[in-house]
């Protein structure tokens, strides 16, 4: 166990800085940063001479190795827009991004698990139907058409639910803030957490499903149901105890993907989030929030494929075995 | 008991009452406000927000009539020397007293290394301390419009930026945040209390100021909202009282919604298409081995072929004017003396006939995507239009981000045919003649923002005597020379200057300002 773990560390390792390294190449091509940063009428003098504080005249290979030598300190430099430091900056952001995600993945979970279930042992009712072809909607849809559909049915016709921001917040601590604890903060969560967790919802509803039809025919289930156990345990205890292995490395790397992909939900909401902040980032070519982002991703990505990784071990007795024989 | 309830229903009444006379306007605004420091970044947006907390000597009201502001008036005692009587009584926000001093300190900082609006004050200009309240300008020679930006040269008190380590411009290089940049202390009717760049920024009263509020606000709340459609949303949802810009295809939507209406007007941008008449081939063409926009005649074809009216009806949604110079008519006196040449694609082909060019030629064309009102709309249909006399445009558009890294002088005007539009930040000619017109080298020396590099020495030593002519009527008359003979050649296309659309709440009543500044002073919410 230890020696796989450290294998997979040094994995890790390597992949962050191989992310470094592509993002800081195509950081070339995403434009020139001082006409961002400075109003129209600076002169070209004026611009070459801040590009030349700024160290972008350096080889990338000089700013890279600078940037990495930041980055294991921790200090990602200073925001080229917003002149602050930028691993502040996402501190700041961190916990409005990982509320979102936390109530959409719970979302994604508590409605579509039952909701598999249910189609999975009903399959030729007209309520599953339902579910599948309202599913459907849920894939092919993009999330920021769902996202505005959302806000003006929700807000602009019924006002029921705010359009953007995440309502007020309570600070905890000085370094987290969150919307659960206020009225107008719970409100804020509802639509940007339907949005975002709507394609996880109907990923984990259709798995559950296909893996509840293959389970049901099992000989086991069979034999459990010839012994005259009742039906509701054996779907939820014998059946949907079966499925959950590949539901958590789905959820698991879902969850990852909902964290660092929620740009797009934060954006058409404006959440003030990670996401929103790298948007922001992106289309004024500020580097220093660009690069920092991209290598939180990384890390995340990697935690959680780690993470996962241990818990199959956990839940599976088989694959214990067989590694512990090796 | 009955009685005690009845009490203490009054008392709530009290206190609520209290709460809804207190008024907060709710905004948004489609881009982030980002740091305080109010020397910066020389941008509309920016400068607009800093002007509701600092203040400059002088102020613009709402139709941009320069009127006194932190200077009671001011007088020029001799050509080169400007003399400036302060406001007594003036207190910043820390309760400092505003003096020379600060005047002083603020004309070494706003020029100084790392500063983005240097051209405020120019390095030859002294800044000598009469008294208290008294400040002269020398100039090294005569300059009519001085004071003409001095409205966002914001003053600062010198005491607390330097108790606050924050002398020096905050810049990107820096490695530690400066005060100035994130908190702020100016002399005007409003404070920051809470500023999170990108998420929101909270402005309160500040009762200590020193003229007569026309506003009845107590707070202001501002939200960056960047996606066009949730902006428009929570307008129409009543969640803001005022968001801008809004889309010109939402205008009539905000209008028919019942308790908001879509306020129009025409900015102060002009945009318009530039040609590189500088190098000898063009870099995106399949004409080899000359240049056919050196030849006027070219120019003028282009310009021939665009059907300005269409683009205004079809595209700008009539939220556009057409204009036939490159200055809007409210920032000089003359226009009315100028028209476009019509559009007459027949004229337009015999041009080019005439030219060398009966076949047409292709040529590659620059555009934006994301920075004027439908730029990317504008550059299609000036292809179709151009289509149509044979010149085939192969466009390019692109976010601004890479547009502007590729057309300026960074990327080495990296173009042959381009869009751009200009608000000249002084409201004066002598900026559109300087940067847009002025011959310039290939790095940029002379007029910077000339991007097709036009060329005519006549027009330079013009603008140099528009520079520092005093009197009012023969500098006007200078400058309609200049820009006759910048017609009469086709240094550029004009286009249009574009509208300006907030959505506002029938609740609030507000001042426009055609610069797109949202000054708070003149909001009044009921």
């Amino acid at each position: 166990m230890f020696g796989f773990i450290s294998r997979r560390l040094v994995m890790a390792v390597v992949v962050m800085f191989v992310v470094a390294l592509i993002s800081f190449t195509l950081f070339r091509f995403v434009g020139d940063p001082i006409n961002q940063m400075v109003g129209i009428e600076t002169t070209p003098e004026q611009r070459e001479a801040l590009r030349e504080r700024l160290g972008l005249n350096d080889p990338i290979i000089v700013q890279f190795a600078r940037f990495i030598m930041g980055a294991l300190q921790f200090d990602f430099g200073n925001s080229y827009q917003f002149k602050q430091p930028v691993a502040e900056l996402i501190g700041k952001r961190l916990p409005a991004t990982l509320e979102l995600s936390f109530v959409s993945a719970l979302f994604a979970l508590f409605v579509g698990v039952p909701m598999g279930v249910y189609t999975g042992l009903n399959r030729h009712s007209a309520i599953s139907k339902l579910f599948l072809s309202v599913s459907l909607i849920g894939v092919s849809l993009p999330t920021f058409f769902i996202g505005i559909l959302l806000i003006f049915v929700f807000s602009v016709h019924l006002q029921w639910l705010p359009s953007f921001g995440r309502g007020d917040v309570v600070a905890l601590g000085g370094w987290w803030t969150t919307g659960f604890l206020t009225v107008s903060g719970l409100k804020a969560l509802i639509l940007p957490a339907i949005t975002l967790g709507l394609f996880q919802m109907t990923l984990i509803m259709r798995l559950i499903r296909a893996e509840m039809l293959e389970v049901m025919r099992t000989d086991y289930i069979k034999f459990a149901r010839a012994r005259g156990l009742p039906s509701r345990s054996i779907n939820f205890i014998h059946a949907l105890k079966n499925t959950m292995v590949p539901v958590i490395t789905i959820t698991g790397l879902q969850l990852g993907s909902i964290i660092a992909f929620a740009i797009i939900t934060e954006t058409v909401f404006q959440w003030p989030g990670m996401g929103l902040l790298f948007l922001q980032a992106v289309q004024n070519v500020d580097i220093p929030i660009m690069a920092a982002y991209l290598m939180l991703t990384a890390f995340i990505f990697v935690t959680i494929n780690l993470a996962v990784d241990i818990l199959y071990v956990v839940i599976d007795p088989r694959l214990r075995t067989e590694r512990s024989g090796l | 008991m009955r009685k005690r309830i009845a009490a203490a229903a009054v008392l709530l009444a009290a206190f609520t009452g209290q709460q809804a006379s207190a008024e907060t306007l709710k905004f948004a605004f489609q881009g982030t406000y980002n740091q305080l420091d109010p020397y910066s970044l020389n941008e509309t947006f920016t400068l607009s927000m800093h002007g509701n907390v600092y203040e400059g000597l002088t102020a613009r009201t709402p139709d941009l009539q320069i009127v006194p502001g932190l200077a009671e008036s001011w007088e020029i005692i001799e050509p080169t020397r400007w003399r400036f009587h302060l406001r007594k009584g003036v207190k910043f926000h820390n309760g400092n007293d505003f003096t020379a001093e600060d005047v002083a300190f603020s004309a070494e900082r706003i020029r100084s290394e790392g500063s983005d609006l240097t051209t405020r004050v120019e390095p030859g200009v002294k800044v000598e301390i009469v008294d208290d309240y008294t400040v002269d300008f020398v100039l090294p020679s005569p300059n009519p419009i001085l004071h003409y930006e001095w409205n966002t040269w914001y003053i600062m008190d010198k005491e607390w930026t330097e108790a606050n380590d924050a002398v020096a411009v905050t810049s990107a290089s820096d490695t530690s945040p400066n005060h100035a940049s994130l908190y702020a202390n100016g002399t005007g009717p409003f404070k920051i209390t809470t500023h999170e760049p990108g998420v929101r920024t909270v402005f309160e009263k500040f009762d200590g100021w020193w003229n007569e509020p026309k506003h009845n606000l107590d707070r202001v709340e501002f939200t960056p909202i960047g996606s066009d459609a949730t902006r428009v949303a929570a307008l129409l949802s009543g969640e803001m009282d005022m968001v801008y810009p809004i889309p010109v295809q939402d205008i009539k939507r905000v209008n028919e919604n019942d308790g908001t209406t879509a306020l129009t007007g025409p900015e102060l941008r002009t945009i318009f298409l530039g040609m590189d008449q500088r190098r000898d081939e063009l870099l995106y063409s399949d004409v080899k081995g000359k240049n056919p926009f050196k030849d006027v005649r070219v120019r003028k074809a282009v310009y021939q072929a665009i059907d300005i009216e269409a683009i205004k009806s079809k595209i700008m949604r009539d939220l556009s004017t057409p204009s036939a110079i490159m200055i809007s008519p409210f920032l000089f006196d003359n226009a009315e003396e100028f028209e476009r040449y019509p559009y007459d694609p027949e004229a337009s082909k015999a041009l080019l006939a005439e030219a060398g060019y009966p076949e047409g030629f292709s040529v590659g064309m620059d555009c934006p995507n994301d920075r004027y009102v439908n730029d990317e709309a504008i550059c299609q249909a000036v292809a179709a239009f151009l289509a149509r006399v044979g010149i085939k445009v192969d466009l390019n558009a692109q976010p601004k981000a890479q547009y502007f890294a590729k057309i300026l002088a960074s990327g080495g005007y990296d173009t042959s045919f381009y869009m751009l539009g200009w608000t000249p930040g002084s409201f004066d000619s002598y900026n559109v003649l300087l940067n847009l017109h002025n011959c310039r080298d290939d790095a940029g020396n002379g007029g910077p923002f000339n991007l097709g590099g036009y060329c005519n020495e006549k027009v330079d030593e013009l603008t140099q005597q528009i520079l520092s002519e005093n009197d009012p009527e023969q500098r006007n008359a200078l400058i309609t020379e200049a820009y006759r003979i910048t017609t009469d050649e086709v240094s550029h296309i004009p286009l249009h200057q574009q509208g300006l659309a907030w959505g506002v709440a029938d609740s609030v009543s507000l001042e426009q300002r055609a610069d797109n500044q949202f000054d708070f002073r003149y909001v009044v919410k009921n």
